[in-house]
């Protein structure tokens, strides 16, 4: 009964709450209370403790601040005969315990036990969070499982893993059951864990398993734009939580005082736990959507079981593969020991071409391989590959070519055991051994392609077939004609411009977790996600007419240098709710757009520069301004419009209306390598036209310097153009 | 064969039934007897159709047709039976309003600082009602805001128009219909003078607009008198928390000082309580041989110190004279409501002494001192050193203190449950609704009220509370009836697992409560109210009080204010079973109207009945009722076996990967995922 929970997770409690002050004064006797503590890479300090108490712990005084107040939120145990009303003092004492942990592991590093070690991770940098976090918020990712534990051996421990990442599930792993660990025991199964894979071991003590809840309370103030403060604030958070993230906590093996208390806490949150030992349940619902403790659950079910107690219902598309498939899959690597056959790459041509037909043209479902089949290879050997797809559909238009091929490289990643990287001619594609020796051809990246097209795209695809060019000659003898449509297709997209088109597009995806934002795409700036450009909005519109992207008309120009229009202008109006009335396209300094959370890059001004900086949101450092780009996405997101601040697509940079209202891409002083890297000759070629051809040099990263000073210098030792163009504001 | 007297049909409980026995062996003459001396009870009286209003009567309408059918005046039996239930309701919202009036002097005694020993125990609900009332908090010290808050208190008592304020807190369409019906209460004197006037002799002779009238009075009461009772009293002695202690007469200590405090206001019994545990009084009892000083309560009294303080409960309304009889009582201090004049006569059996303390209670055979708020420490410390006094007068050889009592666990509010069941971050009533929701509890039903002569001492609460939780019913308690269910053991959280059914008894053992929560005293059934307007704001089972699965019972009610409990009950849109049947039969129109048509105007009806099954059965089907009318799941047990329902009542958000374009989302896990190239 919930008596025995009670009683031992406030047992548990006692004993983390007791560890942790332990260790707390002997950090404070050797570094004294003004030391520094927290975590790398976030501008959430201790982020469990910031979302819980709304203290911001920089020192250990802070600590013990936050330490002493949790102490008090923890119970007595509850007695044998007569007891006391339990369930809200054991909630309360699983908060106090993750305060506890996040305690425990903060210090840990100051006593010199490393976080990061081996494969395990150790806590998220915002970096990651940003990158991550959003699949859960967007949808992409139902939720999280926080697994405790080991498994009783590691073929089990791999069988849950692939089926939680078959559903898409972020998988954190934490804590031991005997000494063992799930992430021991697939890193002994050779499974991949990263944050690619969805597997992310956080460390072999119970106490790791608060970087999870730690993830959680980021998610919400990231994501959700909560900010942390009092206990209404909290609690917020721990809704948010539970109305949003599809977390759960699965019990591997026997279930000690301290499991019971981490459980606790993680019932605040709404996330349920689902044990496979025999302990006692709570079926009750109320903190949670359903039950509380489900027990006893067999291990072949347990992801699915513990799906629907978190109540989810999730749906996967059944294409008939010998092996796995999923997102998940997508971030696994194979490598060259582990390969049967490869294309592209270095060594072979390999391209991947997808044209439209007449719909008598083709026959739906029709999968060729024209050439050598896998088993026709030698082990570990190479081939050409020229991926044909024909795709008809009533409201299929050549437009959408290029948008349907993207998804090639998604698709095709998703089988567990193949890679694929790269698009158009750059492709490179390996499938590893041990999906051949589950049965997988390479016929099967075509049964792959025509179920996930139709399935996905079912609006304008009605009709796929694939073939698969496995042999030399026909491979090039295809080449030209796909090169033909790439240039064809670059082309036309130069020739899109704001002024040729009378249509943009709103989009409105990232709505439902920020209210007050909406952007607006134009042919020359994309969305600040990196996502979506304009002929994606037109498609998405098209696909669905009701949905997140909606055609603006723009209507009248109001001022061809800002970038705005009168039907803009009324759209933004009408969509924020008339919080806002103007928009420029082409400026961050009037009447700027506003930002979600998901902005790829973030760009700012920088005073006594007369320039910008673009910081990209991987980017963990300190950057001129003063701020990490975790500090720059507070000021930045949550729909409002702060002048001087904008999101942004890191492709916006390249655009001939990159900020043309301000001066353009000329005010561009300081951005990370990155960024630098990623636009690369893109970039050097923007520069020239705009009569700078050395402007790529002179902009500074994070290697010439990352203060404000010193990049004043080295502006005006480089005689960077943007000292020319006077103040911004 | 000595034993004549049937004490089984006297009282359930095995304490009262042998007091009983001892009592005769006294020669004692306890209610029962006066009870008995008193059949046949005047049948006109019992069905409410004498009128003695006026001086040219009393008249009495022949039920049976066959004598006067109209009193002399010409009132029918209709309009004779709605106004002898309209001065019963003013009578009882005059008491329960009077004990608002006198806490909330002591709040103005209190604020003055000064040497009374009030202060102000709970800042938190204290600002909570600043905000409430308009009282500005904002750097003002706690004594200014609770004087501000006494006056504004005071002042609603004699208000005239509008709206009481508390009664704001009621759900906006419950709300509404009050104002449709034109019932919302302007004051709290002014609705029982409002009432009293019309139930004068020529004044209101349409029997339905006299009942709507006193619906104002009773509403006066519970939103208005009752409830800033329940308020002040947190304010001044602390919100009461989750507590333990034991009920009935085995809590009499042989060793130590008995000091019971009977009656309803808890300012005097707070201080008594504090006196016991002086040094100088201790010390003073241990010199007259006495263990220590045991302060228990009889009464709503004892649910107050019960619900703050933990202390003992002696036993409810019926145990008064019994507790006396034990030889085991050594002073009795009482104060108003409930008191029954022949104490002082039980009292000479023993030693015991009677202490009558309020100026609107004097009790001729008792000695009277007369409390005042601001001497209130020297009149406790007097009446204590009294009791020691007295126990030194005791005869042990004459004490019988029955073994009888049981664990309890009391003290839950409107203000602590939701902690209880969400801790502090996630306090709310979701766990109970969600409950509800699911079909583990059909829902919450106030079973609340005193004991009756004519039925066994507790027999109907037992019986009831024990049917209900069968049932998967939750119970809330208050006064005598909670008090019943104490002695019996049924708010020991164990109670959940012996008697609750299997749904109930699932949420108790994953709360850690009893499936009988006791929230206070009479006077704290505003606690209910407050608790009906939490799960509406909370929302998912109904959207007013009258759409929630709940449902109130009185089943021993015996006093006036009763009547105007039940009755503000059922205009708060609460269907409330009342036994035994009070006294409407001698009115087809008035039995008519509050057991039916009133409920299409406030929601609420009346259930009159002496049959404890037919109340159970009428609770049960309105409980279900509500639940179709609100399409909750059904019920996972009935009659504690569990029901097939097939597919288990869970919506499952339906999640499927985002498609085509959307499935890019935000993030752009494209580019990641292609950044990655293996190092070969």
């Amino acid at each position: 009964m919930s008596k025995i929970i009670a009683a031992a997770a406030i047992r548990g409690a006692h004993a983390c709450m007791d560890r942790a002050e332990r260790m707390l004064a002997d950090a404070v006797g050797r570094l004294g209370r003004d030391a520094q503590v927290g975590f790398e890479g976030t501008a959430y300090a201790l982020p469990t403790i910031l979302a819980l108490t709304g203290r911001r712990v920089e020192r250990l005084r802070d600590l013990e601040d936050a330490v002493a107040e949790a102490h008090g939120w923890i119970p007595s145990v509850p007695t044998d005969s007569t007891w006391l009303p339990y369930l809200g003092g054991t909630l309360d004492a699983g908060a106090a315990t993750l305060v506890a942990h996040e305690t425990v592991e903060s210090l840990k590093p100051l006593g010199g036990i490393p976080l990061v070690s081996g494969f395990w991770l150790g806590p998220t940098p915002d970096s990651i969070l940003r990158e991550q976090g959003i699949k859960l918020v967007d949808g992409r990712m139902p939720g999280f499982a926080a697994c405790v534990g080991a498994l009783p051996d590691d073929e089990t421990a791999e069988q849950i893993a692939r089926d939680l990442q078959e559903r898409n599930i972020l998988v954190f792993m934490g804590s031991h059951t005997n000494g063992d660990t799930m992430a021991a025991q697939l890193n002994r199964r050779g499974v991949q864990m990263n944050w690619e894979t969805f597997l992310v071991p956080y460390g072999p003590d119970t106490s790791s398993l608060v970087h999870a809840i730690g993830f959680a309370c980021r998610a919400a103030m990231t994501f959700g734009g909560l900010k942390p403060g009092g206990l209404k604030e909290a609690r917020d958070i721990l809704l948010y939580n539970k109305r949003r993230v599809f977390a759960f906590a699965l019990a591997l093996g026997e279930v000690d005082d301290e499991k019971y208390a981490t459980a606790a806490g993680a019932i605040n949150f709404g996330f349920p736990v689902i044990a496979d030992t025999d302990i006692p349940q709570i079926l009750p619902s109320g903190i949670c959507t359903y039950e509380h403790v489900v027990s006893n659950v067999p291990h072949k079910s347990m992801a699915a079981r513990a799906v629907e107690v978190r109540g989810v219902k999730i749906r996967t598309v059944d294409i008939p593969i010998p092996v796995r498939h999923g997102p998940a899959f997508e971030g696994e690597r194979v490598r060259k020991e582990d390969l049967a056959i490869e294309f592209g790459g270095k060594y072979t041509r390999a391209f991947e071409y997808l044209t439209s037909r007449p719909m008598d043209r083709i026959e739906d479902g029709l999968i060729r391989v024209v050439g050598p089949e896998i088993a026709d290879a030698p082990e570990g050997g190479r081939l050409p590959l020229a991926i044909f797809i024909e795709v008809a559909g009533r409201k299929m238009q050549s437009e959408f070519e290029s948008i349907l091929e993207r998804h090639v490289h998604s698709f095709l990643s998703e089988p567990m055991g193949v890679m694929h990287l790269g698009q158009r001619d750059s492709v490179w594609l390996r499938i590893s051994r041990k999906a051949r020796d589950a049965g997988f051809r390479i016929s099967h990246l075509g049964t792959v392609l025509v179920h996930k097209l139709k399935n996905d795209f079912p609006a304008i695809v009605d009709k796929v077939q694939v073939t698969l060019f496995t042999d030399a000659a026909d491979v090039d003898a295809l080449y030209p004609t796909a090169t033909a449509a790439y240039a064809y297709r670059d082309e036309r997209m130069g020739a899109l411009t704001d002024e040729a088109v009378d249509t943009f597009y709103s989009c409105a995806l990232c709505q439902s977790y920020a209210p007050n934002h909406i952007c607006i795409i134009t042919p020359e700036r994309l969305g600040l996600c990196g996502a979506y450009n304009w002929l994606d909005g037109k498609a998405a519109f098209e696909m669905n007419p009701h949905g997140g992207n909606q055609p603006v008309r723009k209507g009248e120009v109001v001022d061809p240098v800002l970038g705005q229009w009168k039907g803009v202008n009324d759209f933004v109006s009408t969509a924020s709710n008339g919080a806002f009335e103007r928009f420029s396209a082409y400026s961050m300094i009037t009447d700027p757009m506003t930002s979600c959370g998901c902005f790829e890059c973030i760009a700012c001004v920088l005073p006594g520069t007369s320039g910008i900086m673009i910081v990209d949101r991987e980017y963990p450092g300190q950057t001129p301004v003063g701020m990490t780009f975790s500090s720059l996405a507070e000021l930045t997101g949550g729909g409002q419009q702060t002048p001087g601040f904008i999101g942004m697509g890191t492709l916006y940079v390249l655009s001939r209306q990159f900020l043309s209202g301000d001066g353009g891409l000329a005010r561009l002083v300081w951005t990370t390598t990155k960024v630098k890297e990623r636009l690369g000759d893109k970039l050097r070629a923007r520069c020239s036209e705009i009569g700078h051809p050395d402007l790529y040099e002179k902009i500074a990263d994070e290697t010439v310097c990352t203060d404000l000073e010193p990049l004043i210098e080295h502006l005006a030792a480089v005689e960077h153009p943007a000292l020319g163009l006077g103040e911004m504001i | 064969m000595g034993n004549k007297v049937d004490v089984k049909n006297r009282s359930v409980d095995p304490a009262a039934q042998q007091v009983l026995l001892y009592a005769r062996d006294l020669g004692a003459v306890t209610a029962w007897d006066r009870h008995d001396a008193m059949q046949p009870l005047c049948g006109f009286g019992e069905l409410g159709v004498c009128c003695h209003l006026c001086y040219m009567g009393p008249c009495r309408i022949d039920p049976f047709g066959e004598g006067a059918q109209v009193g002399i005046c010409g009132a029918s039996a209709d309009l004779i039976v709605a106004r002898n239930l309209a001065r019963a309701v003013a009578s009882g919202a005059a008491a329960h309003s009077d004990h608002g009036r006198e806490v909330v002097g002591v709040l103005r005694e209190a604020s003055a600082g000064g040497s009374s020993g009030y202060r102000v125990v709970n800042p938190t609900r204290l600002l909570a009602l600043a905000a409430e009332w308009g009282i500005p908090a904002s750097g003002r010290s706690v004594n200014d805001i609770a004087g501000d808050l006494a006056r504004a208190m005071t002042a609603e008592f004699g208000r005239q128009e509008g709206s009481l304020t508390p009664a704001l807190r009621a759900p906006e369409g419950q709300r509404r219909r009050w104002d449709a019906l034109g019932i919302t209460p302007r004051g709290i004197d002014r609705e029982i003078v409002d009432l009293l006037h019309r139930a004068h002799h020529g004044v209101e002779s349409d029997p339905i607009a006299l009942l709507r009238a006193a619906m104002r009075t009773a509403l006066a009461d519970g939103w208005g008198g009752s409830m800033i009772a329940t308020d002040v009293q947190d304010v001044l002695f602390g919100g009461p928390t989750a507590i333990r202690s034991r009920a009935n007469l085995g809590v009499l200590q042989e060793r130590q000082v008995n000091l019971l405090v009977h009656g309803h206001e808890p300012a005097l019994s707070e201080m008594l309580v504090r006196a016991s545990r002086d040094a100088d009084l201790l010390a003073l009892a241990r010199e007259a041989g006495a263990e220590g000083i045991n302060i228990a309560g009889i009464c709503c009294t004892a649910n107050e110190v019960l619900m703050r303080q933990g202390m003992p409960v002696a036993g409810n309304y019926l145990h008064q004279e019994l507790a006396l009889l034990t030889g085991a009582v050594d002073l009795m201090v009482v104060d108003v409501q409930c008191v029954m004049p022949s104490l002082p006569t039980i009292a000479s059996c023993h030693h015991t002494s009677v202490v009558s303390t309020s100026a609107h209670a004097h009790v001729p055979g008792a000695e009277h001192i007369e409390f005042e708020p601001h001497r209130a420490k020297d009149v406790a410390r007097q009446i204590v050193r009294r009791a020691v006094e007295a126990f030194t007068r005791r005869d042990p050889s004459r004490v019988r203190i029955p073994r009888e009592s049981a664990d309890l666990v009391a003290g839950f509010t409107n203000e602590n449950l939701p902690q209880y069941l969400g801790g502090r971050f996630r306090s709310g009533y979701r766990p109970l609704i969600d409950a509800v929701a699911a079909g583990r509890v059909r829902g919450v039903v106030a079973v609340v009220g005193c004991n009756t002569l004519k039925v066994a001492q507790d027999r109907h609460h037992l019986a009831l509370v024990r049917r209900l939780i069968a049932e998967d019913v939750l119970v809330v308690q208050t006064g005598c009836s909670a008090i019943a269910s104490a002695k019996a053991g049924l708010l020991r959280p164990e109670a959940a697992l012996e008697h609750a059914g299997p749904g109930l008894r699932e949420v108790c053992e994953a709360v850690g409560i009893p499936p009988v929560l006791h929230v206070g005293s009479c006077v704290d059934n505003s606690r209910i109210l407050s608790v009906c307007v939490a799960l509406v704001a909370e929302g998912g089972i109904g959207a007013d009080i009258s759409e929630l699965p709940i449902a109130a019972a009185a089943p021993e009610a015996m006093s006036e204010k009763a009547i105007a409990i039940g009755l503000y009950a059922v205009a708060s849109g609460v269907f409330t079973a009342f036994l035994p049947v009070p006294r409407v039969g001698g009115s087809r129109v008035v039995r008519e109207y509050l057991e039916g048509t009133v409920e299409r105007e406030t929601g609420g009806r009346f259930l009159f009945t002496e049959d404890v099954e037919e109340a159970v059965q009428g609770i049960l089907a309105h409980l279900d009722r509500k639940r179709t009318a609100l399409k909750l799941a059904p019920m996972l047990h009935e009659g504690g076996v569990p029901v097939d329902a097939g597919a288990a009542s869970r919506s499952l958000v339906d999640y499927e990967t985002p498609r085509g374009l959307e499935g890019l989302g935000c993030g752009k896990a494209q580019a990641r995922s292609q950044a990655r190239a293996p190092r070969d």
